[in-house]
């Protein structure tokens, strides 16, 4: 049977995605390059340094990737409901769970009085997804803007998006702790150096820096690959539910409950912004310009822009349906 | 899903499986043998309705094609809509007890139309109403992305309690004749679906 779908992929976001993607991936090999060089020239004791950044680098993402579930919720001081405690939160995720053929993930509460939801988890099989009492209660969504958070939850867990950034992020892990590594020892290794190791007190300075700029460079590429698996997560939700006038009303009141509670709270939620529905904190100074470039999230209005689109699509006389292909 | 769709963040509309639904008649003997549920004759799909203009033409095509055997001899009672409170929309087409195989060519047919459509991902799934003596009520329902079928057998007069003995049993009698889903997580509850 031949397959058919209304809906052509998005490739312009493919694109954009892949070039985030392959720049990530040439930082890194230079990175590499580089450190290699520096060792081969270098006595051991950077390699040393080298090794432990990359093992406590490693380990950290490994651990945050597999206690990635129970790391969140205890963050967000969340707790599991069963399907006899929230029926009707229960419900809208088993029938998007049908619909899109994955695995129900497991459904958590967190008492958080601001309007929003995330989901992680390595692999759908591990994964929670979470909403706030606020979402629930106090941001007047309608039954479908509800599902429509919920669709662009589950589309992060079906785009194993926690895996994605994980890996996308070890390199910038890896570089922050070769800073400091490098940092530490050239103030305390001074005394204890031999001869063999005159142009070490070179070398140490210098992987500080190039560490410093993969570190840059790398945090920017990740919050521009952060912003576009936002977008295919809206698209993506929005496919499922059919239903993408749904998802931008609710965009557009989180939104505005966001903006509208106080500041306290939002910083005590920034450190997990990353898997969050929207924002919980603008970034405060910088022109509108350079908070884009280090948001985790697209604007309301990109994301607006995208739904309009699959709106439009969806709007189309479907003659026939298979050209579309 | 592929490796490249992970990495771009898509996903591909799941399409629906149809044939497995035509197990359901030999399978409704086989039910009746064993417990005693028969078929009350009403079944339902139930699908997510797309916003905009295409879908609902589509929609109203497939009213207008289960209706037009109405009142002729083997054509069955009016067709109904309803939407459930979770936004789904339930076409539910009642038959006589004895006319499974009708019943089954209706469905079929609400599901062919749609996926011609191009809305094959958007069918959740179908589902036909069984009865014993005692009014217990018992449920088949077909989960059309896995092409798999459960049993759904809620208490009665409870609105939040399900039978599960009673559906483990179900699951073991028809284990040879349809494809039950082994995930027991999908099963989910399909409280206030009509035709229960």
């Amino acid at each position: 049977m031949a397959t058919q779908t209304r809906y052509a992929p998005d490739r312009g976001l493919t694109v954009r995605m892949t070039a985030t993607m392959f720049l990530l991936g040439l930082v890194f090999v230079a990175f590499v390059a580089l450190i290699i060089g520096i060792m081969s020239a270098a006595h051991a004791s950077i390699g040393a340094i080298v090794f432990i950044a990359l093992v406590f680098g490693g380990g950290s993402a490994f651990v945050s990737l597999f206690f990635s579930d129970k790391i969140a919720l205890a963050a967000a001081g969340a707790r599991e409901v069963s399907p006899q405690e929230a029926p009707q939160l229960h419900g809208i995720v088993d029938r998007l769970c049908a619909l899109a053929d994955m695995p129900k993930p497991r459904v958590a509460i967190a008492p958080a009085r601001m309007p929003n939801a995330f989901a992680t988890g390595r692999n759908s099989k591990n994964s929670v997804l979470c909403v706030t009492e606020g979402l629930l209660r106090y941001s007047d969504l309608t039954q479908e803007e509800l599902e429509g958070v919920l669709a662009h939850e589950l589309s992060h867990v079906a785009h194993k998006d926690v895996q994605v950034m994980t890996y996308a992020s070890l390199l910038a892990i890896v570089a922050g702790l070769l800073v400091r590594f490098a940092f530490y020892s050239e103030l305390f290794g001074g005394g204890r150096r031999n001869s063999n190791d005159g142009n070490a007190a070179l070398l140490i300075p210098l992987i500080m820096v190039a560490s410093a700029v993969v570190y840059a460079i790398s945090f920017l590429l990740i919050r521009l690959l952060s912003r576009y698996r936002e977008l295919a997560a809206d698209r993506s939700g929005a496919l499922l539910t059919q239903n993408p006038s749904a998802l931008m009303s609710a965009l557009t009141k989180v939104s505005s409950g966001m903006s509208l509670i106080p500041t306290q709270d939002l910083r005590a939620a920034e450190p997990l912004n990353a898997f969050y529905f929207a924002p919980a904190m603008k970034l405060q100074g910088g022109g509108a310009s350079l908070s884009a470039l280090f948001s985790t999230h697209p604007s309301l209005e990109k994301r607006i822009e995208q739904l309009t689109k699959i709106q439009r699509e969806l709007g189309q006389p479907g003659a026939d349906p298979r050209s579309l292909r | 899903m592929g490796i490249l769709d992970t990495l771009f963040g898509r996903t591909k509309p799941v399409q629906p499986k149809l044939d497995d639904l035509f197990g359901l008649p030999s399978a409704a003997v086989q039910l009746e043998a064993a417990t005693g549920f028969k078929p009350t004759g009403s079944g339902s799909v139930s699908f997510r309705a797309a916003e905009g203009r295409p879908f609902a033409d589509i929609q109203k095509e497939v009213l207008e094609l289960l209706d037009m055997d109405n009142g002729k001899p083997g054509g069955g009672l009016p067709v109904e809509v309803t939407k459930d409170s979770y936004g789904y929309t339930w076409i539910v087409s009642n038959h006589l007890s004895d006319e499974m195989d009708a019943l089954v060519t209706d469905l079929h047919a609400v599901n062919t139309a749609l996926v011609d459509g191009g809305f094959g991902p958007q069918l959740l799934c179908t589902l036909v109403a069984f009865s014993d003596d005692s009014h217990r009520r018992l449920s088949l329902v077909y989960l059309y992305k896995r092409g798999t079928f459960y049993p759904f057998a809620p208490l009665p007069g409870r609105s939040d309690r399900r039978d599960n003995a009673l559906e483990l049993q179900v699951k073991g009698i028809l284990g040879e004749d349809l494809k039950i889903e082994q995930d027991l997580a999908r099963w989910f509850p399909v409280w206030g679906a009509p035709g229960l």
